[in-house]
Parts: C-alpha cells; structure tokens; sequence
C-alpha cells in the first residue's frame, strides 16, 4: 500500500527527541516507569519525572531503582500483574540487564524499552554506535530502529501494540541513535492523546498474579518441557512478523504516518545498488541518493526497521534483482570481522537462488561522524564491485592508518 | 487450616525451606503475592507443570526478588488494588550477597514490602557452598576444613543490622523452632506499612549434616546457645528479646549435633577455636541480655 504523509505542518513543534520520546511514553498511559541514569537516556528519565512530579501522568508510579538490573527486574514484577510498564536505558546499562532480557522475553512479559544506541567500554565512551543493543539480539525481544524523532515517539506506540498483542506478548525495544536523536531538536508532531487512546487499548493480559485466581510465574522446566518454551517464542517472533507491519498500516490510517513496517525503501524499485542501514544514518543516506540520483547512479536505500525479528523475505524480496547490496553496520561482531546486519543478510540469502554480490562497512563506531563524502565513497567502492567483483568482503570505515 | 503450600514438594524430609514457606503462608494468608529468588524453594515447589503455591508466586531470577516485589508493589498501587500483601521469601545466598544491592534499593525506597530471608547457612541449591551468611569454622564444600584450615574464616555478615541501618520500621529474627514466634512476627511485619524483614535461621539437614527428624532440635539449640539470638527491632530500637535465662547451653552441644562443625572436635586446636565460637555467643547474650 502507498503510504503518503498527512502531517499539517501547523501540529508541528521542535522538541528535543528525548521529550518527544517522554511525551509520547506519556500519552500511551503507562502504569509503572522504572529506569536508572545513564547518558544519554537521561533525559527521557528526566522528562518523565518531570511529567510525574506535576501529575500529568495519572495512574501511574515511578521507581527510581539502584541499577539498570534493578530498573528492568521490577518491571517483571509490574508486568506480571497487569500493569503497563516501561524503561529506557542504554550502552552499559542494557549490558547490565541482559540476564533481565532473556527473563522477560521467557516469561512472556511485554515491556517496552527506550534504547539510546551508545557504544560498549572498553574504552569507555559515550557517543553513538549500535553495539549495545545489537549485542542482544538473542534474547527474545522484538528490536525496532528509528530514523528520527517522529518515528521513534511513533513507534513508542506501535511497540506497546505490537508486544501486547495476545498472539506475541514479547517484549520490544525501540532503538534510537543516542545525542544523534536524543539530543536533537527536530520539528515533529507529538503523538496525539485521543488518537492513541483509540489505538492502544488498555492493558488487559489474560494471565496475571492475582489472588484471586493463584498461579505460578516462572516456574522451572527441565529437559521435557524447557524446548516447547523456546520453540513458542521463536513462534511469537515470527507472528511478530506480520504484526510489526500491520500495526504499522493501522498506524498510518489512524495517525497519517509511516515509516515503514519491518522494513522501508527509498528509491529501489530500479537500484543497481542498495544500500542497507538502521537508525539515524538513513537521513544522511537518503541526502547522498538524492545527491547521486541527480547524476543517474541507480542507488538505492532499503532502510531495516524491524532488526528482531528478522524480516528475512521482506529484505530478499527488495535486494533480489540488485547489482551489489551494500551493508552499513554500527556495530562489530569481533572474531568475524563484519557487523550484524551484514552476516545475517548474507545468512538469509544461503541456499536461496538470489546470488548478489553482499559487501560489509562497520561505520560510525563510538560517535565517530560519517559525513557524505564517506557514503559516497563506500558506493564508488560498490560500483567497482559491480563491474570486477568483490575486492574485500567486510571492513572498517574511515581508519585512521597514523593511529595504528 | 488449609496450608496454601501445598503437599507433595520435592523438598527434603526435615526441610527448613519447607517450613518456613509454611509458617510465613499461615501468617499471610491468602491474599497475598510471593516473590522467590532463585534456590531450593524455587526448585522444589515448582517443577513445570506442577506447583506447591496456592497463593500467586513469581520466580524470576537469583539476584532480583526485591526489585521484583518492589514492581509488584508498584504495579498494584498503580492499578488502585489495595490490601494484597507483597512478600519475597529468599535463602542468605540470595539475600545477603548476590541480591543485597536490590534488596537495599527497595528497602531505601520504602516500598511497603515483607522480606523473609530462610537463612541456612550456604548455597545449598548448588551443593553447600559458603555463602555471606555462613557461620566462623563451618566446613562448606568452597570453604571445607583441611590439614591448614578450620573451615569458614569469617563470622555471619550481621543482615538484620544492615536492613536496620535503612530505617526500616520492623526487623525480626525468627527461628524454626518456635513457630507460633515466627507466625506472629510474620503477621506484624506484613501490617506494618513499609519495608518489613524477617529473618529466620533454618537448619539445613542435608547441608549442616544431622538427622532429617532433628532440623527443630538444631534449630533450638542455636537459640539456646545464643548463637542465634531472637529479637524485634521496632523503628530502630530492640523491642523485644526471647530470653534464655536458665536454659542456656555450651555453644558445644550446639556444634556436635553437625557434620559441618565435627573437625572441631578431631582437629588440633579444635577447642581454641570453639573457644572463639562461644566468645560469639557470649557476645551475643551480652548484647540482647538473653
């Protein structure tokens, strides 16, 4: 379906993306916030205390926890009794709560999570790249990536619908590239309170600890039951699948916008070239598209929304007929000297008949900028592999030889 | 009176988790969600399909039950369902080492939590490792005693203190030998509006290394010999001290009941070093004048 914009410009303010994650966290009613300090997710905490001190959020209690263990652990608790809950964190702190991840995603526990991408120490620092949350792509929650501002205060919504739906009842994360959108101000429509109302429906498990009707949340499973778990919520994920993309759809005829379901695409239909991205990084590539578009080279983008799961046909069905796909990834896979998104693209196409030529970019890690020039040399470097095959299959972006 | 755990656990003859999941239900009744750490009540009350629990219970991981009841407590009041008791019942491994930093955190944010701490001594899920709440020369299989060692080299880290110094409004020590103490401190501490501790000493008959039909026996001498000192601190203050007077015991007849003490009693400088385990229980009585 086409997906044309209806945003009236007049709804438009400037905010800061972490306010607009705030507000838009706000207007889906949540019922327990529990989250712990961490830049630069700070301010999303902030604006939701704030939002708490002045009584704007009814019905609603906010824990200040001692960790980001702690911060994602009581929400096990919160979700298990029917409240709506949510946190947001980032870098050290997701790292912090991956014995947390697989625990929710196992008990079924459909929490939302902000995730300010930030790099992993050592070193230690705090710009942006996507090690954090790629690092836990194993545990069962649902990953979503956004552009910009709009979309991830969008997407906040579409995540409580998608995770709460009965038939997946996972949990999500919604990933945004941190200071790149936490900090920036972008003019946006802040998600609107009765439309959101009439799109996420309060939270209504059907299973939860009530004394009432006793029953027994995170029992142990030994070897004849434990495998059945697995395998329901490898099932879950891949009906997440169609639910990420039809929330998306309902999303657009109730509010006017899209961003794409599990996947979007920017000027594919003829690409000899297709470049593959998550995050932030999608605005810079679509300015060099235009850019190299007006000089006739065939390229295009296929932007990856939906990370977990892996949209697998959605992706094989854009990259079939191109002439070479080209993978930017934030992150490193150490040991295999490529990025994620790179491995499992060309994981998928194995054993397929789609036989184009797949080269890898690890970009942008720890904040370091990625200017157009870059993009524009990474595609030269794609051309020649059109005409004289792969040269290198996977590398760094922008070494700086004189510091080796 | 219907026992909301039900029978038929895998627990073993003698268990002290056993009883004091009992007795702390019996003081709650059933309007009430029971939040496990990870370790034998988890695993012996709830082998998928099955569940001792005719109360809601939620085992999530080793090191989180605080925060978990911290959410519960939330989620409830949030949700406006007022009266529901929330209470997390965990062993001193889970407790006084890997989940001290969350049971801190909600004990500082003064959730209105019941925390029961079923102290027995080590990690006896994972085969009677020493833990924090191990007591001076107890041979555990990571601290055992050998040609150049009487076992565990340091005395019980003070957990009643620690809840203590966070201000919380009820702290109670509570032993399996006495039942109808425990039932009662239970009950009080659940009224109490805020973060409430209980912590009961419980004899472990497979880790400590006695007869399964002695755990109460043990367990009473622990407090007959002032090794295990039972007493309420109200806002602060001891409030209340069960005292021994005439029937206290030599910390000897405490130890040679179990396994875990009897190098003891063969080793060289074995009676040195129970002289030094009756100073702690000298000090003890000194100090709650038992």
């Amino acid at each position: 379906m086409a997906h044309e914009m209806k945003m009236n410009k007049k709804n438009m303010v400037v905010v800061e993306g972490s306010y607009a994650v705030a507000h838009a966290v706000k207007t889906c009613r949540p019922n327990v916030i529990s989250a712990y300090p961490i830049t630069p997710q700070t301010h999303i905490v902030e604006d939701l205390s704030k939002f708490m001190a002045d009584g704007e959020i009814p019905n609603c209690e906010y824990i200040n926890v001692e960790s980001e263990f702690s911060a994602l652990s009581a929400l096990v608790g919160s979700s298990a009794v029917g409240a709506r809950s949510y946190s947001a964190t980032t870098s050290q702190g997701l790292e912090l709560m991956h014995e947390v991840l697989f625990n929710v995603a196992g008990m079924r526990l459909p929490i939302v999570m902000t995730v300010t991408n930030r790099a992993v120490s050592a070193p230690i620092n705090i710009w942006n790249d996507q090690q954090d949350s790629i690092s836990q792509r194993d545990t069962g929650w649902i990953q979503l990536y956004a552009e910009n501002i709009q979309e991830v205060s969008d997407m906040t919504a579409q995540a409580f619908k998608i995770s709460e739906d009965r038939d997946i009842m996972m949990p999500s994360m919604t990933c945004m590239d941190g200071f790149i959108l936490s900090h920036v101000y972008e003019p946006l429509i802040l998600l609107e309170q009765d439309i959101t109302d009439e799109f996420l429906p309060p939270f209504k498990p059907e299973r939860t600890l009530d004394p009432k009707n006793p029953l027994t949340f995170g029992a142990f499973a030994d070897p004849h039951f434990y495998t059945e778990f697995r395998y329901q919520q490898e099932c879950a994920m891949q009906k997440a699948l169609k639910k990420i993309e039809s929330v998306a759809d309902e999303f657009y005829d109730m509010y006017g916008r899209y961003f794409g379901g599990l996947i979007d695409e920017y000027h594919t239909e003829d690409a000899d070239i297709i470049i593959m991205a998550m995050g932030s990084i999608i605005g810079t590539i679509k300015d060099v598209i235009d850019r190299l578009r007006e000089k006739n080279v065939k390229v295009g983008l296929l932007k990856v929304r939906a990370f977990r799961p892996f949209p697998a046909e959605a992706i094989m069905k854009v990259i079939r007929d191109a002439k070479v796909v080209v993978v930017l990834d934030k992150n490193i896979s150490l040991g295999m000297n490529a990025g994620a998104l790179f491995i499992e693209t060309k994981s998928i196409l194995y054993n397929t008949d789609i036989t184009v030529p797949v080269i890898g970019y690890m970009i942008g890690q720890g904040g370091r900028d990625i200017p157009m020039s870059t993009i524009e040399r990474i595609i030269a470097e794609a051309e020649e592999v059109i005409i004289s095959g792969i040269k290198k299959e996977s590398q760094f972006t922008d070494l700086k030889e004189e510091l080796i | 009176m219907k026992s909301l755990l039900a029978p038929g656990h895998r627990g073993c003859a003698g268990c002290c988790d056993a009883m004091a999941a009992k007795f702390t239900l019996m003081a709650a009744g059933e309007d009430c969600i029971v939040v496990t750490p990870t370790g034998c009540l988890e695993v012996m009350t709830t082998p998928y399909p099955e569940t001792s629990w005719d109360v809601p219970w939620i085992h999530s991981l080793f090191e989180n039950a605080s925060a978990v009841a911290s959410g519960i407590e939330a989620g409830l009041k949030a949700l406006g369902k007022q009266g529901t008791k929330v209470i997390a019942m965990g062993g001193d491994g889970a407790t006084m080492d890997i989940g001290l930093q969350a049971l801190s955190g909600a004990f500082e944010r003064g959730h209105n939590i019941t925390y029961v701490c079923i102290d027995n001594e080590a990690y006896m899920n994972t085969g009677v490792q020493r833990s924090g709440g191990t007591p001076y020369n107890a041979s555990t299989t990571t601290s055992p005693a050998g040609k150049v060692s009487f076992g565990n080299p340091r005395p019980k880290k003070n957990m009643p203190a620690i809840i203590v110094a966070h201000g919380s409004p009820y702290v109670a020590t509570t032993s399996l030998a006495y039942p109808k103490d425990m039932i009662a401190k239970v009950k009080k501490a659940i009224e109490i509006e805020g973060p409430t501790y209980i912590h009961c000493h419980a004899p472990c008959t497979t880790g400590w290394g006695y007869d399964t039909s002695k755990t109460v026996e043990v367990a009473r001498m622990a407090v007959q010999t002032g090794l295990w000192p039972l007493y309420e601190v109200e806002d602060g203050k001891v409030t209340k001290v069960r005292k021994i007077g005439n029937n206290k015991r030599p910390v000897e007849e405490y130890l040679k009941m179990q396994r875990r003490f009897k190098h003891l009693f063969t080793m060289e400088g074995g009676a040195d070093e129970i002289a030094k385990i009756q100073a702690i229980a000298d000090k003890n009585i000194e100090e709650f004048s038992l």
